[in-house]
């Protein structure tokens, strides 16, 4: 009781200062639907003449700011290899376990939107350059659409994708194929992550030049890195029922 | 400053802003979790209403599989790992 009072004391001044600063915060933006930034402003004007993709977002992403891009790569990259350095380690290889989806309904419908899902995924992969998505919004589907096949068929047919062997290669492929297009690039033209092979025509599939390679780069190193996010939580969970 | 959004833009970010208050209000772990998915399911209503159709794309596979997904194992673990004591 006397604790919670002397918290509540303390948390008084730390509320008000916060709320004062987010105040204060709040009345120096500018009104809702102005927007100042002239850099924004700019690559909507000469993104699409400059580079022929109807995509600004796309653009940006993988030509105009394609090294940042790479930085987030390897963010992403990065975290991966450090969930599967801790929950890898502690784990054994021992029989699998026996699990059964029960529900014929979950089981069908399931394994009908898992096809519908990875192609949702694909299509979005694909067409970034010409309509909203890209290779990480891609990639995410993709993964999501795989995840169902556990969800919805069992463990035993989930382990046929979801094992270190298979995945772990896509991860780094996805990852070192952005860098060796960079690379590329440097050699070809003299300028690291510079655009090549384009631009196309303005609304088509190839339109982006390498921007379309650099994008299913991203979409792999996404989706298998969500797939070994999920399978190391997943195998870390199971781990006592495994070893029983 | 409201006076200047559309009543479209105005109801989404109330009901973005409800659900906000709802997920931060909720003590149950499960409940929280389903709950943030329907908040991010808001968002991406909002990030459309307010045309980032790509900001929207990549939250609504975020927020309806990804992050449930993973906060889920993590809790049924830390539940097992504190019944097992």
């Amino acid at each position: 009781m006397r604790r919670q009072r002397i918290r509540a004391v303390l948390a008084v001044p730390a509320v008000a200062g916060f709320g004062a600063l987010l105040a204060w915060g709040f009345s120096g933006i500018p009104p809702f639907g102005r927007f100042h930034g002239f850099y924004g402003q700019l690559l909507n004007a000469v993104a699409t003449p400059q580079r022929h993709t109807t995509n600004v977002v796309t653009a940006v992403v993988f030509d105009y700011r394609g090294l940042d891009t790479m930085g987030e790569e390897f963010i992403l990259f990065a975290a991966v290899v450090g969930v599967v350095l801790l929950l890898r380690a502690e784990r054994s290889r021992s029989r699998p376990v026996e699990d059964d989806v029960g529900s014929d309904a979950v089981r069908d419908f399931g394994i009908v939107m898992v096809g519908v899902t990875v192609l949702v995924g694909l299509w979005l992969a694909a067409f970034g350059i010409v309509t909203p998505g890209g290779g990480f919004q891609g990639g995410v589907a993709v993964a999501g659409g795989i995840v169902l096949v556990f969800l919805a068929a069992g463990y035993r047919s989930w382990r046929r994708i979801g094992r270190e062997s298979f995945l772990d290669p896509f991860e780094g492929v996805g990852a070192g194929a952005y860098v060796v297009l960079g690379i590329a690039a440097l050699v070809i033209q003299g300028f690291f992550l510079r655009n090549l092979l384009g631009p196309g025509r303005a609304g088509t599939l190839l339109s982006g030049g390498s921007m379309s390679l650099l994008n299913w780069a991203v979409a792999i190193e996404v989706t298998a890195a969500n797939l070994v996010l999920f399978t190391e939580f997943l195998e870390s969970y199971l781990r006592p029922y495994l070893s029983r | 400053m409201l006076a200047t959004l559309a009543p479209l833009q105005a109801g989404s970010l109330l009901l973005v802003a409800a659900a906000a208050t709802c997920v931060a209000l909720c003590l149950d772990p499960l409940r929280q979790i389903i709950l943030s998915g329907v908040y991010g399911l808001l968002l991406v209503i909002l990030f459309v209403v307010l045309q980032a159709p790509d900001v929207a794309l990549s939250m609504l596979v975020v927020s309806a599989v990804a992050y449930p997904l993973i906060v889920l194992i993590a809790i049924s673990r830390t539940r097992r790992d504190r019944g097992e004591e």
